[in-house]
């Protein structure tokens, strides 16, 4: 079925089959390999992207349910030439190792630090009980996290 | 803060080695950027899945893949026959072990299908090649396989009984080798005189790597060159280039290149020779197409080597002070279904000599016998032997402190090396070079606020909870590894590492490494190591790995010795840079090259203002107008090979707070502390991370992690992230790294590794933790992981909480 959507600002049109997912529409299709897929029961998180703002795993959303819908994937986060807040909070503290799970981390904590810009390191922790990373321990992306969603809302009353 | 705690003295070159500077590869990484096998995609790629055998234990009466063949897309079916008759060999173990009274380690044939016979779930039986993914699922189910189920065994006690299914037909059996370390009698003599001995059954439990990035391969054969190409999610290409193209393919080494790019987590997991590897090779060649094979998580389970699993029982000797006299130790591994690469050397060599740990203990020996079942293969992962020798030293040592009411760091005290007794002599091989595992264990003591420790175990009490803290001291072997040691060993290869430094006309450096990355940060540390060297920055360093084409023969990443061995081989090459270098410098300031002095990337006459920077030296190097060619070669490029004299032997104490309620068993551990002596730190933040990551896994296996098969029918019960249960960012607490640093001496940098101290130390801590917390309650042991069931059942059994009603 045909869908219209915006991907990283850019309106698209493509025919979907009804069982594609989303993560397989990025990677496959549109080839952007920045959303991983690291398990098959969505519980790694490393397929993390934004619909509608919101931090959704793309493993488990069919590309069909698109219709109308603004994703916005790893690829899309950071300005031309630069990085994110989150990202570069990711950089300064330490925050990937391997960079497989990296993506997934940096979208969904860019969602809970939208409404977060002060967070304790338990509600860090709690957010990403769905993002699995087997390299960092985690404490430095709980450290990330925080200093990414300072930044974010420092950024905007800058702006 | 990452450079909080590991804070060096500041050094010279802000980008040399002891620096935290940010890393190189990440930018990459954070714009989605990375260039990971499952990404990459060829002109007229097939796909492969493999169907895998669903039991345990059954022989192949019959396979038809008629029907596979006939279905649209389906380009080819292959089997274990098809290997066959191609002549295709059967994957290699790397490091067999030589057991009691020079026994050789039995090597029963790998196929990378099945042939006869499936020895596991997900033993690989048919590879189906079609023109996409979903055609290629499709044929794979319909691939009908007759098979006639056998009875499976799971358990190593089990395999061993009288009467026990044979997973292979000519071992009996089971036992692959029956392998020992030590003096026996010495250690029997030691247990006639103890005062006291201590004693522990205990189990390892069986662990799965789970690396994030699934497994991957994609097998590129280009008739016209008649040259093989396989891109892999390896911790070492050549190796695998090694064992497949020479004992597996019979390619020639100059027709194939191996290529591991961004590879996503390793942990050990992927530093194996594995079956799918062989089958996207040699189908490509069979379908002159390139053939992609990745790996989905749910396979991951029954197809990545898993790891650990021992049962052991020990006993320490100790005369009425509390000193050790003697360790006994008797350990069942299991192998699995076949040998995985490196399958018997792990519970062999990386455990047996790991079990004097930090101790004085004159007399040990130890025996283990590796049994074959109907399992997956059992190979490294992260820590590999080490991680089980400490948890069974340092259960027993704490079984010991508690009968003979002595205090556990006290006892430790009594036990421990000093400083000043290294070079140290172990009863089990090892001489260890430096450390100070005393100074380790204070500040480990002071840091936690062990003093401290009874006032917050009283206050948990009043809340209805039961406090423990748990205590552990380590020695690792790694570097690996002297060749000559190893070779005697058993390794069929070299250990060594290189390194290439190639300086442009213009003084920027690349750097081939033999070596690899997959998250340890080396195009950060290796560059630090230049900048060091040559007293250039480190953005003008770029790190190439992973593409045996590009980089000259090396053996890859695994036990920690990327900094230790590799980056020893680079100092060397950098050396050697300096000396030709000093050579130019000497004849471009008309000076004697004995004169020359270089220091911050200048060269000095000494004693006067005359200098050449480093990049007027490489550009005369390469345009060489003015330049001694009669004695001297144009151009600056240097190679070194290093191969160490010794393991390096990084050391350590961990210390764990853990509350458990007694209510549910659930244990939450509320604190960690890990001081560790890696040698020198090139890069404290990059360190701090790997022991945070290292000490997470650690506790995964003490607290969560448990590969559990059904042993009746063999099947995998823990076959997902749904099952298995994976450390997540809420079940660990923030941890407070240190470092107690002395220096390797018998490397250029002094550095010992880092990859592996926090998963040795922690399963051991956050254990003595646990069983500290339910001391008084009668318990001197919990098996891992100390999940809440196991932990309710075992307070119940003591007394301590009444079952539901």
């Amino acid at each position: 079925m045909q869908i219209n959507f915006t991907l990283n600002g850019k309106a698209l049109s493509v025919d979907v089959p009804p069982q594609e997912l989303l993560s397989e529409l990025l990677r496959e299709r549109l080839g952007l390999t920045g959303t991983h897929v690291g398990c098959d029961t969505s519980q790694c998180g490393a397929c993390v992207v934004h619909v509608d703002g919101a931090s959704v795993k793309s493993c488990s959303t069919l590309a069909a349910s698109l219709n109308g819908a603004t994703v916005t994937s790893i690829e899309g986060l950071a300005p031309a030439g630069g990085l994110h807040p989150m990202q570069q909070a990711f950089h300064e503290q330490h925050g990937l190792q391997c960079g497989f799970c990296t993506p997934g981390m940096v979208m969904s904590a860019v969602d809970f630090a939208k409404d977060n810009p002060k967070p304790s390191p338990e509600a860090v922790r709690s957010w990403l009980e769905g993002n699995i990373c087997r390299c960092t321990g985690y404490q430095n992306i709980v450290a990330s996290v925080i200093a990414g969603a300072a930044a974010m809302h420092a950024n905007a009353k800058g702006a | 803060m990452p450079d909080q705690h590991l804070k060096s003295a500041a050094p010279v070159n802000p980008t040399g080695i002891g620096a935290a500077i940010r890393r190189k590869e990440d930018m990459r990484f954070l714009l989605g950027r990375g260039n990971y096998v499952a990404d990459m995609k060829f002109h007229n790629m097939t796909f492969g899945v493999l169907l895998r055998s669903p039991h345990a234990h059954a022989r192949i009466k019959s396979i038809d893949t008629s029907e596979a063949l006939k279905l649209p897309g389906v380009v080819a079916v292959f089997t274990g026959d098809d290997l066959l008759a191609d002549k295709v060999g059967t994957l290699p173990c790397a490091w067999p072990v030589t057991g009691k009274g020079g026994a050789a380690t039995k090597e029963p044939a790998h196929p990378a299908l099945a042939q006869g016979k499936v020895r596991h779930v997900g033993d690989p039986v048919a590879f189906v090649v079609a023109e996409t993914l979903e055609q290629a699922r499709d044929g794979a189910e319909a691939v009908l396989v007759d098979y006639e189920e056998l009875p499976a065994v799971v358990g190593v006690l089990d395999a061993l009984k009288p009467g026990a299914p044979a997973v292979f037909d000519d071992i009996p059996d089971n036992v692959c080798v029956d392998w020992e370390i030590g003096d026996k009698a010495a250690t029997d003599a030691a247990f006639a005189k103890a005062a006291h001995v201590a004693r522990i059954g205990l189990v390892n439990n069986r662990l799965v790597g789970n690396p994030m990035e699934p497994r991957a391969a994609i097998g590129d054969y280009d008739l016209a060159r008649d040259h093989h190409t396989l891109w892999t999610t390896s911790q070492f290409p050549h190796i695998a280039k090694l064992l497949m193209g020479n004992f597996v393919l019979g390619i020639p080494q100059h027709k194939l290149r191996v290529v591991s790019p961004d590879v996503g987590g390793g942990f050990g997991v992927k530093q194996f020779h594995y079956a799918e590897e062989v089958l996207v090779t040699w189908a490509s060649r069979k379908v002159r197409r390139p053939v992609k094979w990745v790996c989905e998580r749910s396979e991951g389970f029954i197809s990545d080597a898993h790891a650990r699993d021992h049962v052991t029982e020990a006993e320490m000797a100790l005369d009425e002070n509390g000193k050790f006299l003697g360790l006994r130790v008797s350990t069942t591994a299991n192998m699995g279904g076949y040998l995985s690469t490196f399958g018997p050397n792990i519970p062999t060599n990386l455990y047996g000599p790991l079990l004097a740990g930090v101790y004085t203990t004159p007399a040990v020996y130890c025996e283990v016998k590796c049994v074959f079942t109907n399992t997956l293969p059992v190979d490294a992962y992260r820590g590999a032997g080490r991680p089980e020798a400490t948890f069974c030293l340092e259960r027993l040592v704490d079984v010991a402190a508690i009968e003979m009411k002595i205090p556990k760091d006290e006892i430790r005290r009594r036990n421990i090396i000093r400083k000043e007794a290294y070079p140290y002599q172990t009863p089990v091989m090892m001489n260890y070079d430096s450390g100070d595992p005393l100074g380790c264990l204070e500040k480990a003591l002071l840091s936690a606020d062990w003093k401290g420790f009874p006032a917050r175990k009283a206050e948990a009490a009043k809340r209805g909870k039961l406090r423990g803290i748990g205590l552990c001291t380590y020695v690792e072997a790694c570097g690996l590894a002297p060749s000559r040691i190893a070779i005697r060993l058993g390794v069929r290869g070299g250990l060594f590492e290189s390194a290439t430094v190639r300086v442009h006309p213009t003084g920027q450096v690349t750097v081939l490494m033999g070596t690899h990355s997959h998250g340890q940060g080396h195009e950060t540390t290796c560059a630090q190591i230049v900048s060091s060297k040559l007293g250039i920055p480190a953005e003008n360093v770029e790190i190439v790995f992973g593409d045996t084409d590009k980089v000259q023969f090396g053996l890859g990443t695994y036990g920690s010795r990327s900094a230790a061995v590799g980056g020893s081989a680079l100092a060397k090459a950098a050396n050697k840079v300096i000396v030709k270098s000093k050579k130019i410098a000497a004849h471009m300031l008309e000076a004697a090259e004995s004169d020359i002095e270089f220091e911050g990337g200048v060269f000095t006459v000494a004693g006067t203002d005359r200098k050449k920077t480093f990049g007027d030296v490489a550009l005369m190097a390469h345009f060489p107008v003015d330049y001694p060619l009669e004695i001297l070669e144009p151009g600056l490029e240097e190679q070194s090979f290093y191969d160490p004299v010794n393991f390096t032997f990084p050391c350590g104490a961990h210390i764990a707070e853990v509350e458990i309620d007694p209510e549910t068993g659930f244990v939450q551990l509320l604190g960690y502390v890990a001081v560790d002596d890696v040698g020198t730190v090139i890069n404290p933040m990059i360190v701090e991370g790997q022991i945070h990551g290292g000490v997470v896994q650690g506790v995964g296996q003490a607290l969560f992690e448990d590969c559990v098969y059904d042993h009746s029918s063999g099947q995998l019960l823990s076959g997902s992230f749904m099952d298995y249960c994976m450390p997540r960012a809420d079940s660990v607490p923030s941890m407070k790294v240190e470092t107690h640093i002395t220096p390797c001496t018998h490397n250029e940098l002094g550095v010992k590794g880092c990859g592996e101290v926090g998963t040795i130390g922690s399963p051991a801590t956050v254990i003595n933790a646990v069983v500290d917390a339910l001391q008084d309650l009668g318990v001197t042991h919990v098996d891992m992981p100390a999940s809440p069931n196991r932990v309710w059942r075992i307070i119940a059994n003591a007394g301590g909480a009444q079952p539901a009603k």
